[in-house]
Protein backbone atom coordinates (compact mmCIF):
# COMPACT_ATOMS: atom_id res chain seq x y z
CA UNK A 1 0.00 0.00 0.00
CA UNK A 2 1.71 3.13 -1.18
CA UNK A 3 0.06 5.30 1.46
CA UNK A 4 1.54 3.25 4.28
CA UNK A 5 4.96 3.13 2.78
CA UNK A 6 6.42 6.43 4.03
CA UNK A 7 5.43 5.49 7.57
CA UNK A 8 6.82 1.97 7.42
CA UNK A 9 10.10 2.69 5.77
CA UNK A 10 11.72 4.81 8.48
CA UNK A 11 10.97 2.00 10.92
CA UNK A 12 12.67 -0.46 8.60
CA UNK A 13 15.56 1.90 8.38
CA UNK A 14 15.73 2.15 12.16
CA UNK A 15 15.86 -1.63 12.37
CA UNK A 16 18.63 -1.71 9.78
CA UNK A 17 20.58 0.92 11.68
CA UNK A 18 20.08 -0.99 14.92
CA UNK A 19 21.38 -4.24 13.46
CA UNK A 20 24.33 -2.44 11.86
CA UNK A 21 25.13 -0.86 15.24
CA UNK A 22 25.00 -4.25 16.97
CA UNK A 23 27.34 -5.68 14.36
CA UNK A 24 29.82 -2.83 14.70
CA UNK A 25 29.76 -2.99 18.50
CA UNK A 26 31.39 -6.40 18.31
CA UNK A 27 34.58 -4.72 17.17
CA UNK A 28 36.65 -3.67 20.15
CA UNK A 29 38.56 -1.02 18.26
CA UNK A 30 35.45 1.04 17.56
CA UNK A 31 34.09 2.78 20.65
CA UNK A 32 30.74 4.44 21.27
CA UNK A 33 31.85 7.89 20.07
CA UNK A 34 33.28 6.46 16.84
CA UNK A 35 30.08 4.56 16.29
CA UNK A 36 28.01 7.71 16.75
CA UNK A 37 30.24 9.48 14.24
CA UNK A 38 29.99 6.67 11.71
CA UNK A 39 26.24 6.48 12.22
CA UNK A 40 25.88 10.20 11.60
CA UNK A 41 27.88 9.70 8.41
CA UNK A 42 25.64 6.81 7.41
CA UNK A 43 22.48 8.88 7.96
CA UNK A 44 23.87 11.67 5.79
CA UNK A 45 24.76 9.21 3.06
CA UNK A 46 21.33 7.55 3.20
CA UNK A 47 19.63 10.95 2.96
CA UNK A 48 21.78 11.74 -0.04
CA UNK A 49 20.98 8.50 -1.87
CA UNK A 50 17.26 8.78 -1.06
CA UNK A 51 17.31 12.30 -2.47
CA UNK A 52 18.71 10.99 -5.77
CA UNK A 53 15.94 8.42 -5.97
CA UNK A 54 16.92 5.19 -4.21
CA UNK A 55 14.54 3.40 -1.89
CA UNK A 56 15.61 3.83 1.76
CA UNK A 57 16.74 0.24 2.24
CA UNK A 58 18.70 0.32 -1.00
CA UNK A 59 20.21 3.62 0.05
CA UNK A 60 21.22 2.03 3.34
CA UNK A 61 22.91 -0.90 1.63
CA UNK A 62 24.86 1.37 -0.70
CA UNK A 63 25.87 3.63 2.18
CA UNK A 64 27.10 0.71 4.29
CA UNK A 65 28.98 -0.72 1.33
CA UNK A 66 30.69 2.59 0.72
CA UNK A 67 31.75 2.78 4.34
CA UNK A 68 34.16 -0.05 3.54
CA UNK A 69 34.67 -3.63 4.67
CA UNK A 70 34.08 -3.80 8.42
CA UNK A 71 37.23 -5.77 9.13
CA UNK A 72 39.45 -3.37 7.26
CA UNK A 73 37.76 -0.45 8.93
CA UNK A 74 38.13 -1.98 12.35
CA UNK A 75 41.79 -2.69 11.65
CA UNK A 76 42.32 0.92 10.66
CA UNK A 77 40.67 2.10 13.89
CA UNK A 78 42.78 -0.37 15.84
CA UNK A 79 45.94 1.00 14.29
CA UNK A 80 45.04 4.54 15.30
CA UNK A 81 43.65 3.63 18.73
CA UNK A 82 46.15 1.05 19.87
CA UNK A 83 45.40 1.98 23.48
CA UNK A 84 42.00 0.31 23.15
CA UNK A 85 43.29 -2.92 21.81
CA UNK A 86 46.87 -3.02 22.81
CA UNK A 87 46.61 -6.35 24.56
CA UNK A 88 45.94 -8.27 21.36
CA UNK A 89 48.31 -6.21 19.30
CA UNK A 90 50.79 -6.12 22.09
CA UNK A 91 51.08 -9.67 23.13
CA UNK A 92 51.34 -11.29 19.81
CA UNK A 93 51.40 -9.10 16.85
CA UNK A 94 48.52 -10.86 15.24
CA UNK A 95 48.88 -14.29 16.74
CA UNK A 96 46.77 -13.89 19.88
CA UNK A 97 43.66 -12.88 18.05
CA UNK A 98 44.15 -15.87 15.77
CA UNK A 99 44.60 -18.13 18.74
CA UNK A 100 41.44 -16.86 20.35
CA UNK A 101 39.55 -17.38 17.11
CA UNK A 102 40.90 -20.87 16.76
CA UNK A 103 39.90 -21.63 20.31
CA UNK A 104 36.44 -20.26 19.67
CA UNK A 105 36.08 -22.28 16.54
CA UNK A 106 36.68 -25.41 18.57
CA UNK A 107 39.75 -26.38 16.61
CA UNK A 108 42.38 -27.99 18.80
CA UNK A 109 45.20 -25.67 19.75
CA UNK A 110 48.69 -26.79 20.65
CA UNK A 111 48.82 -27.26 24.42
CA UNK A 112 51.36 -24.54 25.09
CA UNK A 113 49.33 -21.95 23.17
CA UNK A 114 46.11 -22.51 25.10
CA UNK A 115 44.78 -19.88 27.51
CA UNK A 116 47.12 -17.25 26.15
CA UNK A 117 50.20 -19.34 26.82
CA UNK A 118 49.50 -19.95 30.52
CA UNK A 119 51.54 -23.15 30.51
CA UNK A 120 54.58 -21.33 29.12
CA UNK A 121 54.16 -18.48 31.61
CA UNK A 122 53.93 -20.93 34.52
CA UNK A 123 56.93 -22.86 33.23
CA UNK A 124 59.03 -19.72 32.93
CA UNK A 125 57.78 -18.56 36.34
CA UNK A 126 58.87 -21.83 37.90
CA UNK A 127 62.18 -21.46 36.09
CA UNK A 128 62.68 -17.99 37.53
CA UNK A 129 61.84 -19.22 41.04
CA UNK A 130 64.19 -22.18 40.78
CA UNK A 131 66.96 -19.98 39.40
CA UNK A 132 66.65 -17.72 42.42
CA UNK A 133 66.70 -20.74 44.72
CA UNK A 134 69.67 -22.27 42.89
CA UNK A 135 71.74 -19.11 43.26
CA UNK A 136 70.73 -18.97 46.91
CA UNK A 137 71.85 -22.54 47.54
CA UNK A 138 75.02 -22.19 45.47
CA UNK A 139 76.27 -19.01 47.15
CA UNK A 140 74.62 -19.49 50.54
CA UNK A 141 74.49 -15.72 50.76
CA UNK A 142 71.10 -13.96 50.62
CA UNK A 143 72.72 -10.64 49.74
CA UNK A 144 74.01 -12.17 46.48
CA UNK A 145 70.44 -13.12 45.56
CA UNK A 146 69.14 -9.63 46.27
CA UNK A 147 72.00 -8.02 44.36
CA UNK A 148 71.42 -10.23 41.34
CA UNK A 149 67.62 -10.45 41.52
CA UNK A 150 67.06 -8.50 38.30
CA UNK A 151 69.77 -10.43 36.48
CA UNK A 152 68.28 -13.74 37.61
CA UNK A 153 64.54 -13.12 37.19
CA UNK A 154 64.12 -10.67 34.32
CA UNK A 155 65.71 -12.92 31.64
CA UNK A 156 62.68 -15.17 32.08
CA UNK A 157 60.39 -12.25 31.39
CA UNK A 158 62.49 -11.42 28.33
CA UNK A 159 62.13 -15.05 27.24
CA UNK A 160 58.38 -14.78 27.65
CA UNK A 161 58.31 -11.83 25.26
CA UNK A 162 60.76 -13.56 22.96
CA UNK A 163 58.19 -16.33 22.71
CA UNK A 164 55.08 -14.13 22.55
CA UNK A 165 56.32 -11.39 20.27
CA UNK A 166 59.11 -12.99 18.25
CA UNK A 167 61.62 -10.15 18.12
CA UNK A 168 64.41 -10.51 15.56
CA UNK A 169 67.48 -12.53 16.47
CA UNK A 170 69.64 -9.42 16.37
CA UNK A 171 67.43 -7.78 18.99
CA UNK A 172 67.55 -10.89 21.15
CA UNK A 173 71.33 -10.89 20.93
CA UNK A 174 71.41 -7.28 22.13
CA UNK A 175 69.05 -8.09 25.00
CA UNK A 176 71.17 -11.08 25.97
CA UNK A 177 74.34 -9.02 25.81
CA UNK A 178 72.91 -6.36 28.14
CA UNK A 179 71.89 -9.01 30.65
CA UNK A 180 75.29 -10.63 30.46
CA UNK A 181 77.14 -7.32 30.82
CA UNK A 182 75.04 -6.30 33.82
CA UNK A 183 75.57 -9.66 35.47
CA UNK A 184 79.32 -9.46 34.95
CA UNK A 185 79.53 -5.90 36.28
CA UNK A 186 77.51 -6.70 39.39
CA UNK A 187 79.50 -9.81 40.24
CA UNK A 188 83.05 -9.12 39.08
CA UNK A 189 83.44 -5.62 40.53
CA UNK A 190 85.29 -5.90 43.86
CA UNK A 191 82.78 -4.00 45.98
CA UNK A 192 84.14 -2.94 49.36
CA UNK A 193 82.83 -4.68 52.44
CA UNK A 194 82.65 -1.94 55.06
CA UNK A 195 82.15 -2.61 58.72
CA UNK A 196 78.57 -3.44 59.51
CA UNK A 197 76.36 -0.79 61.07
CA UNK A 198 78.11 1.96 59.14
CA UNK A 199 75.78 3.85 56.83
CA UNK A 200 72.75 2.42 55.09
CA UNK A 201 72.49 -1.27 54.49
CA UNK A 202 70.05 -3.17 52.30
CA UNK A 203 69.78 -6.93 52.79
CA UNK A 204 73.40 -7.24 53.78
CA UNK A 205 74.72 -5.04 50.99
CA UNK A 206 76.61 -2.22 52.59
CA UNK A 207 78.73 -0.57 49.88
CA UNK A 208 76.92 2.50 48.56
CA UNK A 209 78.07 1.90 44.99
CA UNK A 210 76.81 -1.66 45.21
CA UNK A 211 73.33 -0.55 46.26
CA UNK A 212 73.32 2.07 43.53
CA UNK A 213 74.45 -0.46 40.94
CA UNK A 214 71.71 -2.84 42.05
CA UNK A 215 69.00 -0.18 41.72
CA UNK A 216 70.44 0.82 38.35
CA UNK A 217 70.32 -2.79 37.21
CA UNK A 218 66.59 -2.97 38.00
CA UNK A 219 65.83 0.03 35.78
CA UNK A 220 68.25 -0.86 33.00
CA UNK A 221 67.14 -4.48 32.78
CA UNK A 222 63.46 -3.65 32.94
CA UNK A 223 63.93 -1.35 29.96
CA UNK A 224 65.94 -4.12 28.29
CA UNK A 225 62.93 -6.38 28.71
CA UNK A 226 61.12 -3.56 26.92
CA UNK A 227 63.48 -4.08 24.00
CA UNK A 228 62.46 -7.73 23.83
CA UNK A 229 58.85 -6.56 23.99
CA UNK A 230 59.16 -3.97 21.26
CA UNK A 231 61.52 -5.88 18.98
CA UNK A 232 62.51 -3.85 15.97
CA UNK A 233 59.67 -1.43 16.65
CA UNK A 234 61.50 0.00 19.67
CA UNK A 235 61.92 3.39 18.00
CA UNK A 236 58.19 3.69 17.53
CA UNK A 237 56.63 5.88 20.21
CA UNK A 238 53.38 3.94 20.23
CA UNK A 239 55.15 0.65 20.86
CA UNK A 240 57.06 2.30 23.68
CA UNK A 241 53.79 3.61 25.08
CA UNK A 242 52.39 0.09 24.94
CA UNK A 243 55.35 -1.12 26.98
CA UNK A 244 54.79 1.66 29.52
CA UNK A 245 51.17 0.57 29.71
CA UNK A 246 52.30 -2.98 30.21
CA UNK A 247 54.66 -1.88 32.99
CA UNK A 248 51.93 0.04 34.81
CA UNK A 249 49.44 -2.79 34.69
CA UNK A 250 52.10 -5.34 35.55
CA UNK A 251 52.98 -3.31 38.62
CA UNK A 252 49.35 -3.25 39.77
CA UNK A 253 48.98 -6.99 39.28
CA UNK A 254 52.27 -7.73 40.99
CA UNK A 255 51.27 -5.64 43.97
CA UNK A 256 47.92 -7.44 44.22
CA UNK A 257 49.60 -10.85 44.03
CA UNK A 258 52.22 -9.81 46.60
CA UNK A 259 49.56 -8.58 49.03
CA UNK A 260 47.45 -11.69 48.59
CA UNK A 261 50.45 -14.00 48.78
CA UNK A 262 51.80 -12.24 51.85
CA UNK A 263 48.48 -12.48 53.67
CA UNK A 264 48.13 -16.14 52.75
CA UNK A 265 51.66 -16.96 53.91
CA UNK A 266 51.15 -15.14 57.21
CA UNK A 267 47.89 -17.00 57.75
CA UNK A 268 49.55 -20.33 56.96
CA UNK A 269 52.38 -19.70 59.40
CA UNK A 270 49.89 -18.66 62.08
CA UNK A 271 47.62 -21.65 61.59
CA UNK A 272 50.47 -24.16 61.61
CA UNK A 273 52.09 -22.63 64.66
CA UNK A 274 48.76 -22.94 66.49
CA UNK A 275 48.97 -26.71 66.03
CA UNK A 276 52.59 -26.73 67.03
CA UNK A 277 54.28 -26.98 63.62
CA UNK A 278 56.76 -24.25 62.68
CA UNK A 279 56.61 -23.60 58.93
CA UNK A 280 58.03 -20.07 59.09
CA UNK A 281 61.42 -21.28 57.91
CA UNK A 282 59.95 -23.24 55.01
CA UNK A 283 57.85 -20.24 53.97
CA UNK A 284 60.81 -17.90 54.23
CA UNK A 285 63.26 -20.16 52.42
CA UNK A 286 61.10 -21.67 49.71
CA UNK A 287 57.68 -20.07 49.30
CA UNK A 288 58.87 -16.46 49.43
CA UNK A 289 61.71 -16.60 46.86
CA UNK A 290 59.88 -18.96 44.51
CA UNK A 291 56.65 -16.99 44.80
CA UNK A 292 58.22 -13.56 44.41
CA UNK A 293 60.10 -14.61 41.27
CA UNK A 294 57.25 -16.64 39.78
CA UNK A 295 54.75 -13.84 40.33
CA UNK A 296 56.76 -11.67 37.91
CA UNK A 297 55.77 -14.00 35.10
CA UNK A 298 52.25 -14.65 36.33
CA UNK A 299 51.60 -10.89 36.53
CA UNK A 300 52.94 -10.51 32.98
CA UNK A 301 50.61 -13.25 31.79
CA UNK A 302 47.66 -11.69 33.64
CA UNK A 303 48.26 -8.32 31.96
CA UNK A 304 47.70 -9.97 28.60
CA UNK A 305 45.03 -12.48 29.48
CA UNK A 306 42.82 -10.59 31.89
CA UNK A 307 43.22 -7.19 30.35
CA UNK A 308 39.71 -5.91 30.84
CA UNK A 309 39.85 -6.06 34.61
CA UNK A 310 42.68 -3.57 34.74
CA UNK A 311 41.56 -1.49 31.80
CA UNK A 312 38.73 -0.26 33.98
CA UNK A 313 40.90 0.23 37.04
CA UNK A 314 43.82 2.17 35.55
CA UNK A 315 41.96 5.43 34.81
CA UNK A 316 40.28 5.26 38.22
CA UNK A 317 43.59 4.73 40.01
CA UNK A 318 45.19 7.72 38.31
CA UNK A 319 42.13 9.88 39.05
CA UNK A 320 42.26 8.90 42.72
CA UNK A 321 45.99 9.32 43.24
CA UNK A 322 46.71 12.42 41.19
CA UNK A 323 44.66 14.75 43.46
CA UNK A 324 46.11 13.14 46.57
CA UNK A 325 49.63 13.50 45.27
CA UNK A 326 49.05 17.08 44.24
CA UNK A 327 47.92 17.88 47.78
CA UNK A 328 50.94 16.15 49.23
CA UNK A 329 53.31 17.98 46.90
CA UNK A 330 51.78 21.35 47.76
CA UNK A 331 52.16 20.55 51.44
CA UNK A 332 55.76 19.51 50.88
CA UNK A 333 56.52 22.72 49.00
CA UNK A 334 55.10 24.77 51.86
CA UNK A 335 57.03 22.75 54.43
CA UNK A 336 60.26 23.01 52.46
CA UNK A 337 59.92 26.77 52.15
CA UNK A 338 59.15 27.20 55.85
CA UNK A 339 62.17 25.13 56.92
CA UNK A 340 64.64 26.62 54.51
CA UNK A 341 67.58 24.61 55.79
CA UNK A 342 67.45 21.48 53.71
CA UNK A 343 71.24 21.51 53.39
CA UNK A 344 71.53 20.46 56.99
CA UNK A 345 68.85 17.81 56.97
CA UNK A 346 69.83 14.24 56.60
CA UNK A 347 70.61 12.61 53.30
CA UNK A 348 67.70 10.21 53.79
CA UNK A 349 65.27 13.07 53.47
CA UNK A 350 66.72 14.16 50.15
CA UNK A 351 66.50 10.61 48.88
CA UNK A 352 62.89 10.50 50.07
CA UNK A 353 62.18 13.68 48.09
CA UNK A 354 63.81 12.09 45.07
CA UNK A 355 61.53 9.11 45.47
CA UNK A 356 58.49 11.36 45.62
CA UNK A 357 59.53 12.92 42.33
CA UNK A 358 60.05 9.52 40.75
CA UNK A 359 56.54 8.57 41.82
CA UNK A 360 55.17 11.81 40.35
CA UNK A 361 56.75 11.07 37.00
CA UNK A 362 55.49 7.49 37.23
CA UNK A 363 51.99 8.71 37.96
CA UNK A 364 52.18 11.19 35.08
CA UNK A 365 53.36 8.57 32.61
CA UNK A 366 50.76 6.10 33.84
CA UNK A 367 47.94 8.64 33.45
CA UNK A 368 49.14 9.54 29.98
CA UNK A 369 49.18 5.89 29.03
CA UNK A 370 45.70 5.30 30.44
CA UNK A 371 44.12 8.38 28.88
CA UNK A 372 42.07 8.47 25.72
CA UNK A 373 44.19 10.77 23.52
CA UNK A 374 41.12 12.22 21.80
CA UNK A 375 39.45 13.59 24.92
CA UNK A 376 39.47 17.38 25.12
CA UNK A 377 41.51 18.79 28.02
CA UNK A 378 39.44 18.93 31.21
CA UNK A 379 39.69 19.50 34.97
CA UNK A 380 41.90 16.48 35.38
CA UNK A 381 44.50 17.81 32.94
CA UNK A 382 44.51 21.15 34.77
CA UNK A 383 45.04 19.31 38.03
CA UNK A 384 47.89 17.43 36.42
CA UNK A 385 49.46 20.72 35.37
CA UNK A 386 49.23 21.86 39.00
CA UNK A 387 50.86 18.61 40.12
CA UNK A 388 53.66 19.12 37.61
CA UNK A 389 54.18 22.73 38.65
CA UNK A 390 54.43 21.87 42.36
CA UNK A 391 56.71 18.94 41.60
CA UNK A 392 58.90 21.26 39.58
CA UNK A 393 59.18 23.73 42.46
CA UNK A 394 59.97 20.88 44.81
CA UNK A 395 62.57 19.50 42.46
CA UNK A 396 64.25 22.88 42.20
CA UNK A 397 64.35 23.13 46.01
CA UNK A 398 65.82 19.66 46.35
CA UNK A 399 68.36 20.42 43.65
CA UNK A 400 69.51 23.58 45.43
CA UNK A 401 69.77 21.67 48.69
CA UNK A 402 71.75 18.90 47.03
CA UNK A 403 74.17 21.25 45.36
CA UNK A 404 74.58 22.89 48.76
CA UNK A 405 75.38 19.55 50.33
CA UNK A 406 77.79 18.64 47.60
CA UNK A 407 79.50 22.00 48.01
CA UNK A 408 79.86 21.35 51.70
CA UNK A 409 80.75 17.67 51.79
CA UNK A 410 82.06 16.95 48.28
CA UNK A 411 80.84 14.41 45.73
CA UNK A 412 79.93 10.99 47.01
CA UNK A 413 78.42 8.18 44.97
CA UNK A 414 75.03 8.63 46.61
CA UNK A 415 74.90 12.36 46.07
CA UNK A 416 76.08 12.20 42.48
CA UNK A 417 73.60 9.46 41.64
CA UNK A 418 70.66 11.35 43.15
CA UNK A 419 71.88 14.57 41.57
CA UNK A 420 71.78 12.93 38.15
CA UNK A 421 68.32 11.50 38.76
CA UNK A 422 67.23 14.93 39.91
CA UNK A 423 68.52 16.71 36.84
CA UNK A 424 66.84 14.21 34.53
CA UNK A 425 63.57 14.60 36.42
CA UNK A 426 63.89 18.40 36.39
CA UNK A 427 64.28 18.46 32.62
CA UNK A 428 61.46 15.97 32.21
CA UNK A 429 59.07 17.85 34.52
CA UNK A 430 59.86 21.27 33.06
CA UNK A 431 59.26 20.22 29.48
CA UNK A 432 56.25 18.09 30.45
CA UNK A 433 54.72 21.13 32.16
CA UNK A 434 55.31 23.25 29.06
CA UNK A 435 53.65 20.63 26.88
CA UNK A 436 50.81 20.20 29.35
CA UNK A 437 50.11 23.94 29.31
CA UNK A 438 50.27 23.92 25.52
CA UNK A 439 47.79 21.06 25.51
CA UNK A 440 45.47 22.89 27.91
CA UNK A 441 45.52 25.92 25.63
CA UNK A 442 45.06 23.52 22.71
CA UNK A 443 48.31 24.58 21.08
CA UNK A 444 49.66 21.07 20.80
CA UNK A 445 48.02 17.69 20.49
CA UNK A 446 48.13 15.00 23.10
CA UNK A 447 50.62 13.14 20.93
CA UNK A 448 53.34 15.63 21.89
CA UNK A 449 52.96 14.64 25.57
CA UNK A 450 53.18 10.96 24.71
CA UNK A 451 56.17 11.51 22.47
CA UNK A 452 58.08 13.40 25.16
CA UNK A 453 57.58 10.74 27.82
CA UNK A 454 58.50 7.90 25.49
CA UNK A 455 61.58 9.85 24.35
CA UNK A 456 62.79 9.88 27.97
CA UNK A 457 63.05 6.09 28.16
CA UNK A 458 66.52 5.88 26.52
CA UNK A 459 67.71 8.64 28.87
CA UNK A 460 66.62 6.59 31.90
CA UNK A 461 68.34 3.58 30.42
CA UNK A 462 71.57 5.52 29.83
CA UNK A 463 71.69 6.86 33.39
CA UNK A 464 70.88 3.45 34.88
CA UNK A 465 73.63 1.87 32.78
CA UNK A 466 76.09 4.51 33.97
CA UNK A 467 75.09 3.75 37.58
CA UNK A 468 75.83 0.07 37.04
CA UNK A 469 78.97 0.24 34.94
CA UNK A 470 80.70 3.56 35.52
CA UNK A 471 79.89 4.48 39.11
CA UNK A 472 81.55 1.62 41.02
CA UNK A 473 85.06 2.12 39.53
CA UNK A 474 84.81 5.92 39.67
CA UNK A 475 83.90 5.86 43.36
CA UNK A 476 86.40 3.13 44.28
CA UNK A 477 83.72 0.50 44.91
CA UNK A 478 83.02 2.21 48.23
CA UNK B 1 41.33 5.83 -14.00
CA UNK B 2 41.71 5.02 -10.34
CA UNK B 3 44.53 6.54 -8.37
CA UNK B 4 46.76 3.96 -6.68
CA UNK B 5 46.41 3.14 -3.00
CA UNK B 6 49.79 4.50 -1.89
CA UNK B 7 49.28 7.78 -3.65
CA UNK B 8 45.82 8.18 -2.13
CA UNK B 9 47.27 7.47 1.32
CA UNK B 10 50.03 10.03 0.80
CA UNK B 11 47.64 12.68 -0.48
CA UNK B 12 44.96 12.13 2.17
CA UNK B 13 46.48 14.27 4.92
CA UNK B 14 47.22 17.39 2.85
CA UNK B 15 43.85 17.13 1.08
CA UNK B 16 41.89 16.85 4.33
CA UNK B 17 43.88 19.63 6.00
CA UNK B 18 43.38 21.78 2.90
CA UNK B 19 39.63 21.25 2.95
CA UNK B 20 39.50 22.10 6.66
CA UNK B 21 41.50 25.26 5.88
CA UNK B 22 38.47 26.41 3.88
CA UNK B 23 36.47 26.26 7.09
CA UNK B 24 35.04 23.95 9.72
CA UNK B 25 33.52 20.77 8.36
CA UNK B 26 32.42 17.21 9.20
CA UNK B 27 33.23 13.79 7.81
CA UNK B 28 30.52 13.36 5.22
CA UNK B 29 30.92 16.90 3.87
CA UNK B 30 34.70 16.44 3.62
CA UNK B 31 34.23 13.30 1.53
CA UNK B 32 31.67 15.06 -0.70
CA UNK B 33 34.13 17.88 -1.21
CA UNK B 34 36.94 15.48 -2.12
CA UNK B 35 34.69 13.74 -4.64
CA UNK B 36 33.64 17.07 -6.14
CA UNK B 37 37.20 18.41 -6.33
CA UNK B 38 38.64 15.28 -7.94
CA UNK B 39 35.64 14.40 -10.16
CA UNK B 40 35.38 11.18 -8.21
CA UNK B 41 38.88 10.00 -9.10
CA UNK B 42 40.40 10.43 -5.66
CA UNK B 43 38.35 8.01 -3.64
CA UNK B 44 38.65 5.60 -0.76
CA UNK B 45 36.24 3.74 1.50
CA UNK B 46 34.20 6.37 3.30
CA UNK B 47 34.90 4.93 6.74
CA UNK B 48 38.68 5.24 6.38
CA UNK B 49 38.44 9.02 6.69
CA UNK B 50 37.57 8.81 10.39
CA UNK B 51 40.67 7.06 11.73
CA UNK B 52 42.67 9.60 9.71
CA UNK B 53 40.76 12.50 11.31
CA UNK B 54 41.36 10.97 14.73
CA UNK B 55 45.07 10.72 14.05
CA UNK B 56 45.20 14.36 12.97
CA UNK B 57 43.35 15.27 16.15
CA UNK B 58 45.71 13.31 18.36
CA UNK B 59 48.65 15.06 16.72
CA UNK B 60 46.93 18.39 17.42
CA UNK B 61 46.49 19.37 13.75
CA UNK B 62 42.70 19.59 14.10
CA UNK B 63 40.23 20.08 16.93
CA UNK B 64 36.79 18.54 17.07
CA UNK B 65 33.47 19.23 18.72
CA UNK B 66 30.09 17.53 18.74
CA UNK B 67 27.33 19.85 17.53
CA UNK B 68 23.68 19.56 16.68
CA UNK B 69 23.15 19.74 12.93
CA UNK B 70 20.15 21.50 11.37
CA UNK B 71 18.55 18.10 10.90
CA UNK B 72 18.71 17.60 14.67
CA UNK B 73 21.38 14.92 14.33
CA UNK B 74 24.56 15.21 16.38
CA UNK B 75 27.60 15.76 14.22
CA UNK B 76 31.30 15.82 14.97
CA UNK B 77 32.72 19.01 13.48
CA UNK B 78 36.41 19.37 12.77
CA UNK B 79 38.43 22.55 12.41
CA UNK B 80 42.06 23.29 11.66
CA UNK B 81 44.31 24.29 14.57
CA UNK B 82 47.16 26.79 14.34
CA UNK B 83 49.59 23.92 14.35
CA UNK B 84 47.57 22.22 11.60
CA UNK B 85 47.80 25.35 9.48
CA UNK B 86 51.57 25.33 9.88
CA UNK B 87 51.71 21.64 8.94
CA UNK B 88 49.56 22.32 5.91
CA UNK B 89 51.88 25.13 4.77
CA UNK B 90 54.87 22.81 5.17
CA UNK B 91 53.17 19.99 3.26
CA UNK B 92 52.23 22.42 0.54
CA UNK B 93 55.87 23.41 0.09
CA UNK B 94 56.87 19.76 -0.15
CA UNK B 95 54.16 18.88 -2.64
CA UNK B 96 54.95 21.84 -4.84
CA UNK B 97 58.57 20.67 -5.03
CA UNK B 98 57.37 17.22 -6.09
CA UNK B 99 54.98 18.82 -8.57
CA UNK B 100 57.76 20.96 -10.06
CA UNK B 101 60.06 17.97 -10.47
CA UNK B 102 57.33 15.93 -12.12
CA UNK B 103 56.40 18.69 -14.53
CA UNK B 104 60.07 18.98 -15.51
CA UNK B 105 60.67 15.28 -16.13
CA UNK B 106 57.33 14.99 -17.94
CA UNK B 107 57.49 17.73 -20.57
CA UNK B 108 54.18 19.31 -21.43
CA UNK B 109 53.58 17.46 -24.69
CA UNK B 110 50.51 15.60 -23.58
CA UNK B 111 52.21 12.35 -22.55
CA UNK B 112 53.15 9.19 -24.43
CA UNK B 113 49.69 8.38 -25.73
CA UNK B 114 49.24 11.75 -27.42
CA UNK B 115 52.69 11.58 -28.97
CA UNK B 116 51.91 8.14 -30.35
CA UNK B 117 48.65 9.39 -31.80
CA UNK B 118 50.40 12.36 -33.42
CA UNK B 119 53.10 10.09 -34.85
CA UNK B 120 50.51 7.89 -36.49
CA UNK B 121 48.67 10.85 -37.94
Amino acid sequence: MPIDAPRDLPTDLDALFASWRRWMQRHDAVNAADLAELESHLSDAVDHFVAVGLAPDEAFLVAVKRLGATDELSREYAREHSERLWKQLALTGDGAADDAEQEDAGRPLAFHRRANGLAVALGLGAGAGLAVKAVNLATDDPSQVVLNSAVIVLPFLALWFAWRRRPSLGMLAIVGAVFLGTGLALNLYPFAVPQPAVGTEIAGIAAATEIIAMLGSFVALWLTVGLAYAGDGWRDERTRMDFIRFSGEWFVYYLLIALGGGALSALTVAVFSSIGVDVAQFVGEWVLPLGAAGAVLVAAWLVGAKQRVIENIAPVLTKVFTPLFTLMLLALVVAAIMQWNLVDVSRDLLIAFDLVLVVVVGLLVYSISARDPLLAPGWYDRLQALMLASALVLDAIVLVAMIGRTGEFGFSANKTASLGVNLILLVNLAWALRLQLGFLRRRTGFAALERWQTAMLPVYFAWAAILVVVFPPVFDFA
Amino acid sequence: MRIGKDLVAAAATPVVLGILAEGESYGYAILQRITALSDGELEWSDGMLYPLLHRLERLGHVHSEWRQADSGRPRKQYRLSEQGAAVLAEQRRQWSVVGDVLSKVWPDDGGPRLRLALGEA
